[in-house]
Formats: structure tokens, sequence, C-alpha cells
């Protein structure tokens, strides 16, 4: 066995960024918010994650402004420390470590942290300002001068209403909790929707509130804006409410924000607020109550029906979204990139009533089709099941919808599955149901001429019904060259020939329905490995069509990775699931790593890596080619991430500098396209060639824009000018086409080189062989080198 | 306790009249409630909340405003009359017409010299406060539109006036309007804003409440409007003043009252800010008249209630004091019944009902009605006054009542189905009855069965029994004995017939029996003295209005609230103050031994809720007149149209 030393499983990608309340920089600019083991900095402006502070080596619970300097903030973490960032450059500043989880960070820090210069500090001092209270961190907040005080006054508040509410039985149970800016007043948002104003509290008895009512079920957070003059709640309506302070029958709505409110965060100038939803969004709102941009993270419902699955053009993760979508969610990025509407219906949100539901999808190899399966449950003989197709248009660089197929089957679809045809086009799909059947699909060639109705493109139609003894297929797998179908029929693992549909062998290892079949790749592409209910993991060669080996664990989860020969397994042992890594033909595991979380993990994913990792380590070597990410039934996405990996990231994290230009005013569109295409030749060539020569033009539009504009000209005067230095000169232009043409293809340059060169020459000599030069140079650097890297690969 | 034959009477169809107008005597702590239909009640919230005395209204008297004058009362109302009330006679002592048209508003300065009236021909009229009576003064500037509210300032040099769409304030010195305010509405400026309410603070701050569901809080010295709480969509009627003037009530079309308070806005600043904070909905209806007291927030409207809201902040918690208080029906009984003929006599304001009972032969839990109650009679008062009070015979063939001006009595005749009244003639009195050393008027009075004694208790608490025996002889009531005086006023007293004892109840529900013979408590009074009575019979909110002996039990006393009727077993043990006071119910439900252990004297039944009246009819069978909420809430007009979430 080999030990997981310096494998670790980090929240990395599609984290929550609904966990904790984000925290607005002072200038309203950045956005800082806890998302997984990195605090994410985004462009309010532009949405954009500007870069990820990270250093945390657990989930971060919370992120703070430091007070007095606003470039600075803090974040509290599991692991047990405190951080002190320089988010705008993105650098650690200071770690105090606490030694006991932190679950939140008050704006007093409880814990006294000391001044001092060091790097690492240790900080002892822990002042218990509150015990025994509830561990909702909305039902916490700090006033404005005579902070201890004033929470002893929230608790004792909280104590005695609570008591007398177990005595009512009534709902008003306290939910959230905000103080005032200038004023002595205390908001509580309640269990039965309610918001009461708390005033005159420094009188034990005399107390007195006065209730605000819009919300019909519990508010989830409330804030006050900087100057006191508004109060901000949400709650499960998914509605901002502001209510004018003081005068409270005026109020404000935003409606519509999509998911129920979880937390409300203002920034320190009052110009933004943010909102964040329980689907992992982030709003970012105006003061006038206007939506100006929205950061979303991977929407993660109650559950996922469909798997994970990686979209094979775009490399994004697809799984089930909003209600009746499939979201695409770029892992690199750690960005949704869309949303597809596969019901194309509307969702009502009402409980108890039964909608339909995407329930699974499939793409091909090349990602030119994709298949899903909808379906809504009124009553257990009324199943409705849709078979949508959907091909991948390269204009609208979506998918389009290309056929539906109503009740395919007639019980649920348990697998979907194309064939991995690594050329050419696929045209053919296998799904299996519990109806005992499985089903090919064959894409039909277009022509088909009924009277007047012409099929515009090919569509997809039943080409093969296939069943065995009458028995339920559970699941189905090609194998790598698509010449096998392996259809598991509860003991029985049938292997068909998609090619004329015969049935070439059987299988089977009772007791115990196979639950999960995958054929090997590449090397190990003769094995077939099935999972069986028995917690049994067999392995036939399909060769001998003999059982190979056979291990007894229970398998949750059987992953092949599409890269190399490895094959992951998820079991389950003991209420938590252990992964093993190995190769079907080697007996030892690559790698294990026992405990991996609580509770069985049933979706998981090999996502392809960009770059490959050339790690000799033989415990991180099974990540050279993808990375592994794993759901937990928590719904957290997690993954393997290797120590040097790490190294390199920390590193290169301490150099991020932020751009000056975060801002994307259209402005910026085209001034920093036009700049981007000036610069990014000369930055390739930047140390071999003369120092960069500013774009000529920059300095006229800076004046331009710099300029009060009823000092300016007319603008129709000034067009022509703008437009003349946005133009590259003739000079620049020939030099460029020319360098077109000798990157295109050597062949010409050398033949049209003899041409200029006399020209050339015949003016002055140095100068111009030094150009000759510069243009050779660029030439080379223009030149596309990834032919050496497939040779030296 | 027995099992008795139950005639469940709902067909008195009394009907409370809505509550107009509300003023609070803070010395001596008596509430004067005006109604609909002209009356004038007093409840005296020192003694639990007793209405110790009716004027009965008449049939032209529509009061809009109540006032105190250091005990004296006066109100006024559309007639263009100002009243005084005497308030030992229970009648009006003087009207003075102001001559300006129906008056709406009437109110005191703090100094009680001056009373001003709001006039419907718009003027402000002064009239100067006397010993015996009042006079007026003279007219303030009059202006255009009626006087809708008034206010004096503390100090009392200016008076604050609302009229339609603006505040006004007067120089009670010269007369001289110096300040005018418009409070127009502004988005529908062709609609008119009745300031139904002003209120006129020491620091000189004007609080208005409007008919376009605003409180709006004014500086008077510069008419700068500070702030304005938009609190309903229709109209707020009422607004009320603490002592203090640290807080303000509003009461509005929608039944609910809400609190303002004058806080500070950061601690130990001084500039207060009024605050809107609490909510009440207490009631269905208008919310016409309110009173703000020390503790509690008194408000009553259309739908006839009075409600009595303790501010939390201001009583101790898990008290009596700390209860919210309905004051549904009067604290006294409007039935009368002829327990020997069967009969019932519903007193209504202006006429009476007499009806026969129905009958059932049959034996079982619930009895079919065999012969429907009838109605016999219905007598119509003459002339404009309500009656006050009415008894029938238990014979059933005398009916008398009383108006404030004259008593009338008939003779009835029921001869197989022929009825035949005859009204006869009273002699002038012959005797009087005269309390030593008390002015107040009597307000129960119950004779013995035998007909010997008669006693008569006045709202001071003291009770005299006079022997009727010796009236025969000579035309003076003899006095028998005099009670002791409880500082509680009594509210119900009955002679026992067999024993001769009499028993009263008392508004914080405490029970006293006096032999008449030995004119001394009894041992068992004595004893109930000594181990002190349940707390949850003393925690109850309504008084006994009722007390029936039982010929055939004389150890069984029938006592009745609102909410329940107790028989009080005398010769069993009185109930422990930590046991639990079972109810009959409840005793059903546990077992036959533990009955016996938790028997004692006091069986309670609250199978009959909303009760006006229990009588006990000489067969035996039990009269239990209910009047149910539902019937009376049926009858008022509809309230304003509220949305309610979700409908």
């Amino acid at each position: 066995m080999v030990e997981h030393g310096d494998v670790r499983v980090v929240h990395k990608g599609g984290s929550k960024i609904n966990f904790r309340e984000p925290a607005l920089s002072t200038d309203s600019r950045f956005l800082l918010c806890a998302s997984g083991e990195s605090v994410k900095v985004f462009s309010t402006a532009t949405e954009e994650c500007l870069h990820a502070l990270q250093g945390h080596t657990d989930l971060i619970t919370g992120v703070l402004l430091r007070p007095s300097n606003h470039l600075q903030a803090y974040s509290c973490s599991l692991d047990g420390t405190v951080r002190l960032w320089d988010f705008t450059d993105g650098i650690l500043i200071r770690t105090y470590s606490i030694g006991y989880p932190i679950y939140e960070l008050f704006q007093l820090v409880a814990v006294h942290l000391p001044q001092c210069g060091e790097q690492l500090v240790e900080a002892k001092e822990l002042s218990a300002v509150l015990s025994n209270i509830s561990s909702n961190p909305a039902a916490s907040a700090f006033g404005r001068e005579v902070r201890i005080f004033r929470c002893l006054e929230v608790y004792f508040f909280k104590n005695f209403f609570l008591k007398k509410d177990n005595q009512k039985g009534g709902k008003n149970t306290f939910t959230c909790i905000t103080c005032h800016p200038t004023e002595d007043c205390i908001a509580s948002g309640h269990e039965d929707g309610k918001i009461r104003l708390w005033r005159n509290f420094n009188h034990r008895k005399e107390y007195t509130y006065s209730t605000l009512h819009w919300h019909h079920s519990a508010v989830s957070s409330l804030r006050f804006t900087p100057e006191g003059t508004n109060l901000l709640s949400g709650g499960v309506e998914s509605v901002l409410v502001q209510w004018r302070y003081n005068q409270e029958s005026q109020r404000d709505f935003l409606p519509r924000l999509g998911g129920a409110i979880t937390h409300i965060s203002v920034s320190p100038d009052g110009a933004l607020f943010c909102t964040s939803h329980s689907d992992n969004k982030i709003t970012i709102i105006q003061s006038c109550v206007k939506v100006s941009a929205v950061i979303q993270g991977l929407v993660k419902g109650d559950r996922i029906r469909t798997d994970l699955m990686i979209e094979p053009r775009s490399k994004a993760l697809v799984l089930n979204g909003k209600p009746g979508h499939l979201q695409f969610y770029s892992l690199q990025r750690d960005k949704l990139l869309y949303n597809l509407d596969i019901v194309q219906q509307e969702y009502i949100h009402e409980s108890g009533l039964e909608q339909f539901e995407v329930v699974m999808a499939a793409f091909d190899a090349s990602g030119s089709w994709l298949a899903t399966v909808e379906e809504r449950k009124q009553k257990a003989p009324e199943l409705e099941l849709n078979l949508k197709l959907w091909a991948f248009d390269d204009q609208k660089q979506s998918f389009v919808l290309n056929t539906t197929i109503s009740a395919p089957h007639e019980g649920r679809i348990t697998a979907l599955c194309f064939p991995h045809v690594s050329d050419g086009q696929t045209t053919m799909l296998v799904s299996t149901s519990r109806d005992g059947h499985f089903k090919a699909w064959q894409l039909a060639a277009p022509g088909f001429i009924k009277f007047y109705l012409i099929l515009k493109g090919p569509s997809w139609s039943c080409d093969f019904l296939g069943a065995y003894h009458s028995l339920v297929p559970e699941c189905c797998c090609f194998s790598a060259d698509s010449s096998l179908l392996a259809v598991g029929f509860q003991e029985v693992v049938t292997v068909w020939t998609p090619a004329s549909w015969e049935l070439l062998t059987t299988l089977s290892q009772p007791p115990g329905a196979v639950r999960d079949l995958c054929f090997g790749r590449l090397s190990c592409s003769k094995y077939l490995l099935g999972a069986t209910t028995s917690r049994l993991l067999c392995c036939w060669n399909l060769l001998t069509c003999s059982l190979e080996w056979v291990t007894s664990m229970d398998v949750s989860l059987l992953l092949a990775d599409p890269l190399s020969e490895n094959m992951a397994a998820f079991c389950f042992e003991a209420g938590s699931t252990d992964l093993f890594v190995f190769k079907p033909g080697e007996p030892r595991p690559l790698f294990s790593h026992k405990a991996l979380c609580s509770g069985r993990v049933t979706h998981a994913v090999f996502v392809p890596r960009e770059v490959m990792l050339e790690s000799c380590d033989e415990a991180s070597q099974w990540l050279n080619c993808s990375h592994l990410y794993f759901l937990t039934q928590s719904m957290d996405l997690l993954t393997f991430i290797t120590k040097a990996e790490e190294d390199k990231l920390t590193a290169s994290s301490k150099q991020l500098v932020v751009s000056d230009d975060v801002a994307m005013t259209p402005f910026h569109l085209l001034l920093g396209k036009h700049r981007d295409q000036l610069e990014n030749p000369q930055a390739e060539s930047r140390l071999s060639v003369e120092p960069i020569r500013q774009p000529s033009s920059s300095a006229g539009i800076n004046e331009l824009l710099q300029m009060p504009a009823h000092v300016l000209p007319s603008a129709s005067f000034l067009c022509s000018m703008f437009v003349q230095s946005l133009l590259i000169s003739k000079e620049e232009e020939m030099e460029s086409e020319k360098e077109e043409e000798d990157s295109d293809g050597e062949m010409e340059s050398r033949i049209s080189r003899p041409e200029h060169m006399p020209s050339g020459e015949s003016g002055c000599a140095a100068p111009a062989l030094t150009k000759e030069e510069v243009r050779e140079l660029r030439r080379l650097k223009k030149l596309d080198h990834s032919w050496m890297k497939g040779l030296l690969d | 306790m027995g099992e008795f034959v139950v005639h469940r009477v709902r067909f008195f169809d009394y009907m409370p009249s809505a509550i107009r107008a509300m003023a609070f005597n803070g010395s001596t702590q008596r509430l004067a409630v005006a109604r609909g239909d002209g009356a004038v009640e007093i409840f005296n919230f020192a003694d639990n909340y007793f209405q110790e005395k009716v004027i009965p209204g008449r049939s032209d008297r529509a009061i809009e405003a109540l006032c105190w004058v250091r005990g004296r009362l006066f109100s006024a109302g559309l007639s263009g009359e100002i009243i005084e009330y005497d308030l030992e006679k229970l009648r009006p002592r003087y009207s003075v017409e102001a001559y300006g048209g129906p008056i709406w508003t009437i109110s005191s300065n703090s100094q009680e010299t001056l009373l001003g009236v709001g006039c419907e021909d718009g003027t402000v009229k002064m009239f100067e406060i006397l010993e015996e009576r009042i006079q007026f003064q003279r007219n303030l500037d009059r202006q255009k539109g009626r006087i809708i509210s008034l206010s004096w300032h503390p100090s009392g040099a200016q008076i604050a006036a609302g009229m339609i769409d603006m505040i006004r304030i007067f120089d009670a010195e010269t007369g001289k309007s110096t300040l005018k305010r418009s409070s127009q509405n502004r988005t529908a400026p062709k609609t008119h804003v009745v300031v139904w309410s002003v209120a006129f603070l020491s620091n000189d701050t004007v609080i208005s409440g409007d008919s376009a569901g605003k409180v709006q809080i004014w500086d008077a010295v510069t008419g700068t409007l500070i702030r304005n709480h938009l609190i309903t969509k229709w109209d707020v009627l009422g607004l009320a003043v603490s002592q203090d003037e640290s807080s303000v009530i509003a009461g509005t079309s929608e039944g609910t009252v809400v609190q303002f308070q004058a806080l500070a806005s950061t601690m130990g600043q001084e500039n207060n800010q009024w605050v809107r904070t609490r909510t009440f909905k207490n009631h269905t209806h208008d919310v016409r008249a309110l009173v703000h007291t020390d503790t509690a927030v008194v408000s009553g409207g259309m739908d006839t209630q009075l409600v009595v809201r303790p501010l939390l902040d201001k009583v101790e918690k898990n008290t009596q004091e700390s209860a919210l208080r309905k004051i549904l029906f009067p604290h006294k009984s409007l039935v009368c019944c002829a327990r020997k003929a069967g009969l019932l006599l519903f007193q209504f304001p202006d006429h009476l009902e007499l009806w026969r009972l129905g009958e059932s032969r049959q034996a079982g839990d619930r009895l079919p009605v065999m012969k429907n109650p009838e109605k016999l009679i219905q007598l119509q008062n003459k002339g404009e006054d309500h009656i006050c009070c009415s008894a029938v015979s238990p014979c059933g063939s005398w009916v008398a009542f009383s108006t404030v001006s004259s008593v009338r009595l008939y003779k009835l005749q029921l001869s197989n189905g022929n009825i035949s009244i005859k009204k006869m003639l009273l002699r002038a009195f012959s005797a009087f009855l005269s309390f030593p050393g008390s002015s107040q008027p009597i307000h129960l009075l119950s004779a013995s069965e035998n007909g010997n004694w008669l006693a008569a208790a006045n709202t001071d608490g003291q009770i005299h029994v006079f022997n009727l025996h010796k009236l025969k002889v000579s035309s003076y009531l003899f006095l028998h004995c005099t009670l002791p005086v409880y500082s509680s006023c009594p509210t119900a007293i009955a002679i026992h017939p067999t024993t001769g004892h009499l028993l009263s109840a008392h508004a914080d529900q405490q029970i006293f029996e006096f032999s008449l013979k030995l004119k001394e408590y009894t041992a068992w009074s004595r004893s109930l003295q000594r181990e002190g009575l349940h707390p949850l019979w003393l925690q109850r909110d309504t008084p006994i209005t009722h007390i029936a002996f039982n010929r055939n039990k004389p150890a069984h006393v029938f006592l009745h609230d609102a909410f329940m009727f107790c028989i009080i077993d005398q010769s069993l043990p009185l109930p422990q103050a930590r046991k639990k006071l079972y109810n009959q119910m409840d005793l059903k439900t546990i077992s036959p031994q533990k009955r016996m252990q938790e028997s004692h004297a006091f069986k309670i039944c609250k199978m009959f809720q909303h009760l006006l009246s229990i009588h006990l009819l000489d067969d035996s069978s039990l009269v239990v007149v209910e009047r149910p909420l539902a019937d009376i809430v049926s009858q008022l007009p509809p309230p304003v149209r509220q949305k309610k979430f979700a409908t």
C-alpha cells in the first residue's frame, strides 16, 4: 500500500462562495469572499475573480476588513489561524495561530492580536467575550462603542426571549441581529418573518421595540447601511427589502434575485450592497437597489441527479444547476460558463409540485452530441420521460436541440452511454431502462420526405432493442475502441458487439447484482471491471472470458481515467469513504486514501489537466494526467492536490499584482484590446528586443480622455483624428504584413526577400541590418514551437 | 353538586352600543365611557375595573366628547349642548346650549378653569367653570370649517385646533389665531384631510392624527413638520398622551393602536425623537376613543369592547396587572326571571321583552325542545329616556321598570293564551331609603324571599339591611343593620331564603356571608377569610353579577360571572391555595378516588360562556342566558377592508 504522503484533499474550484458573509472593500471596488480554502478577491465592476488569497489549510470561516487599514483584511479558518492579508496585492502579511478551530470572526476580534512584526505569531491570549451564544453566525452582532456592554445586553435579550418563546410556543425565535451604526437601536430578525427594532435597552426594564413585518418566513439576514438611514433584510423569498429607518412604512423591494438570501453585506462607503444566495451566488447591488453584477459559483442543489461530467470541448464540469438546467462550470477559471435549459419549461416555485427534472446526461467523446433524460414522476405508474439529443452548434457555440424522444422507455432509464469514437462522428447512443430493455439509438440520415415535410438535418431514432432473460439492465459501458458493449443485467454481464448486435458472451459472478461496469483503457483495455452489490469488485479478462481477479470491497463508485490506465474506486467502509486508485493489470493499488470523507461518495469525475504534470513521485503519479474531483454527501466539491503543485501555487500567489485597470468600461474594452494587440507581440520579445515603444497613439488618447469635456473641440472634429490614431501606420502595416508572410510560409519569404534586400541595403546599412535582425528575431518568436513539445513528449 | 335541567337561552338579542368617547380622571382613577346611545358609564380602575355607575342614555343625545374637571364630568355632542352630569343621582345636572351648531370636541385647560369646545360653525368657544355651573366667556377667532379636535397647551396659554386640512394654534388670552399649518394631502390634493385628533405637548410640539392615516409631529413655534409616520391606509381617529409626555398612542380605523415613544437616539443624549414602537391589535373595528393611563392603554370603539392593555414595561410581569382585560358586558344583570312562572324579562335600552321558556319532556343528555320559547310581550318605553332598570315578580304577574324620570308598574294577566296588561298608578313614594353619611347612588337591591328584609348597597361599598315587615305599620323604612364597609364595591348581594344570611360578592372577587339575625359574619365567612380564596378564583377578571340559592339544598349558593358559573357547597372544605382548582369538566377525567380527594366547596362549571344570567327556577331547572360573542360581531357593521397576506 502506498501512503498518501504529500497528496492532500482540498477544496479547489466550485466551492461555496455563500458560506460566510462576503466583505466589500472600502472603495467598493473589491469583494472578498471565503471560498473553500482561499479567499477570493472579485472585482465588483466586472464580476471577475482577480486573484485568490491562498494559504489556509482548511475551510475559511470568516473574512473581515481590518478596521485600521482598509487595504488589509483578516481571514480565519478551521485550521486555527487568523491571517492578515494585503488583498490588493494578494500578499500574506501575518499569521496568527490560535490553536483552536475558529468558526466566526467578529469585528472586535475576540482574540487579542499582538502587534508584532514577525511573520508567524502565536496568539495565546484568549478573552472569552461571550459564551453560550447560538452557533449560528447571523445571531451575533457588535454595536458602535461599548461593544462588550452591548453584546451582554444582546445576550440578555436572547436568553430572556428564548425563555419566553418556549412558554408561549411562539415562533419568534431570533434568527439574525444587527446594530444601528450611530443610534442605540438593535434590529433582530425572527423565525416568523418579523423584524423587531429594539430601543431604550440601556434601561434594563423599559426597553421597547417596534415590529416590522413583510417577510412571510424567517428573516435570514439583516444589515444597516453605514449611515444608518436604511435597513436591509432578506429571506427565503429572495427579495431584498430596504426599509427606511424611522419611516418604516416606506420600503423598497428588489425582487426575483433567484435564490434565498443568506447574507447581506454593505460596503463601508454605502455605495454597494451584496447579497449571498443559497444557490451559491453573490449579487452585487447598487445602493439605488439595482443589480449591477452577479457572481455565480457552482450551483448546488440539495442533490445531484446527473453524474459529474466533463464537456470534451471546453473541459467544463457539467451537472445539474438551476432546476431544469445543466450548468457548465469551468474548474480552471472557477467560473460558471453558462446554463443550458434542458426542460424548457417554466419552473414553478411551489413545494410539493412535481416538475420535470434532468436526471441523466451524457456527452460523446468529441463533444458534439449531448444526450439528456428528464423525468417527471407524478405517481408511480405515470412516469413521464423525455430523451433529448442536443447537437453542438459551432456558430452559436452552444448545444441546440436536435431530437426529442418522448417516452423512450417504459421504465426509468438507468444508464446512458455513447461509444468512444475518437475519429469521425458519433452515430450511436445506448440507453438501459428498468423496463428490461436496452435500446440503441442511431443517427438517421437526413432527407426523409413525407409529402411536404422535409427533415432538415439528421435526427435520432431507435435502431435496436435488446433484452436478456427479462432481467433489468442496471448499467452499460462501451470498451475503449467501442467494439464492445457491456450491459449489466443484474448478476449477469452481457457483452455485445455494436456492429451487428450479437450477444458475444455473458459473464457472471453471483451473488449480487452488478452495479458499476467499466472497461480498462489503453494497455488495460482487455479488462472489464464490475462492482457488485455483494461487496465484490470483479475483473474479467475479455480475451479469455474468465475472471482475472476478485476482491472484496463495497465499491460505491468506479471510475476510469480517460487519459491513463488508472481507475478509481470509492469504497464505503464503516461510515466513511476510502479511495483506491489502481491499474487493472497490476496487483498493487497506486494510491489509497482512507476515510476521505464521511458518507458515501456517489459522484466523481476525472478532469484532464491542461498541462501535464511530470511528477515522478509514485504516490502522486496518478494525478499527472487528470485531477480527480468528487462530491461529498454534504455537497462539497473536493479534489486532490500534490505538495509540489501547492508549493507552486503559493509561490506564485505572492507575486501577483493586481493590474490597475480593473474597471471594465466600454472605453477600456476599446483601448484595452488595442493595447493588447500592440503589447502582446512586444511582450513576448520583451527581453530580446529594445525597450518597448509605447503606442504612439496612447498619449493622444489619454489626453483626449483626461481633458474635461467642455474644453474639447466638437466630437466630429476629433473623430477623424481619433480614428487616425487607432490605425496602424503604413510602414508598420507593411512590416506586419511581411511578418505574416514570413510566418505563413518560409518558402515564399525566401523568394520575396531578395527583392526587398537591395532596397534596404542601398539605403542605410546598419539600421537596416538591425531591422532585419529584429524582424528575424520576431519571426522566430512568433513561430509555433508546439511541434517541438510534441517531439519531446 | 347535582344535576339540573338546563334551559340554554340564546334568544336575548342584547346588543351593546359602540364606544364613542372616553375620559380618564387620574386622581380618582375613574374612566368615563360614552356610548353611541348616549349612555355614560363610569369604571373604577382602582377597584378591579368595576363598572360602578351607569347614566342611562337618551335617544336624542349623541355624545362626541367627554371631559373631567376635578371630579365633575362634562360631555358635549352633536345636539350642540354641553351637559354636566350628576354622578350621585346618575342623570344630567344641567345642559348649556353653545349656539355653535353640533359640538365635536371639548377640552379643559390644565388649570381647570376654562372649558373649550369646538363647534361646527368654526368657532372655539370658551366657557368658564364656576362652582355650580359653567358660563360662556368668549369666542376665539372664527374659522372657516368645523373644529374637529382641540388640545390645550399644558401652560394654558395656547390651544391647538384640528380642522379640515389644517391645524390652527390660538392664543387663549387674545383669541387670535397665531399659526396655521396646512396638513393637506399632497398626493391627492382633491381629497380633504380631517385632523381627527391633536395633542399639544409642553415642549411646544403638536402631534396630529388625520384621515390620511398619518401621525404627524409638528413644531408649534415655527410650524414645521418634524416627522411624519404613515401608520394606516385608513383614518387615525384618536390620540392619547401619557402623563409624562413620553408616549403617545394612536387609534386607527383598522382596529390597531400604535404607540409612539420619545426616545433618545443614543444613550445620554437629550434630543428625543418620536419613534413608532408597539402595535396593539385588540379591535376589529374603528378605535374611536383612547386613554393612556400610567400603566395601560385603554381603547374602545365600534366593536363595543373596552380593552385595557397593560404596557409591559410599566407593570410587573406575570401579575394580575399585566393581563389583558376586555370588558364586554355590563356589570349588572339585564335579565330578570319569574322563577315560579318560568318567565324571563329582558331589558333593552328602549323596551322590555317578556318571554316564556320552552319545554321538553324527554330525558337524556340533550333534550329536544318540544315547545318553543315564546315572546309574550314587548313593552315599549314612551319618551326619550332609556330604561335604567327593570324587574318581574316571581309569580310573573307584575312587571316594573324605571327611567331617569319615572317608575312604571304593570300588572300582567296570563290566562290560557290571553295576555292582558294593565298599567298601575303609583302613589308618590311613601318611603325613602337614606344612607347615613353617604350620598353615593344605590346600585344593588335585594329583598328576601319572605319579604321581610331588603338589602341595599351603594357604590361606596355600604350595605344596609332594612326591615320591610314594619313598613306595613309605619310608612318609614326601619334600618335593621349595617354591614361593615369593605373596601371593594359589592357587585351582587342576596339574602338566603331559609337561613337569612346575606351573601355579598365584591369587585375584588371576595365573598362575605353575614348573618342578619346575629348581625355578624358567619363562621363560614370567617373561615373563608382566614384560609383565603384560591388564587385562580381571585384572578378572574369579570365580577359576579348574580347570586341565587337552591331551596332544596340550603348549603348551595349559585354564583356566576361572564365566563363561568359556580356552586359553592358550604358543607365541603375550602380548596387549598396550593392545589389545583379543578373545574367540573376536568374532574370527570380523573379517577373517582382522586375526585373525592379533590372535591371542594367551589364547583366551577365553564360549559357556558359569555353568560348574562343564571337563574334557578322553582322546579329545580336552571336557566342559563348566554350571548355568544359571534352573534354580537355579526350585528356589527363590516370592518374596513384590509389586505390579508395570501388572500
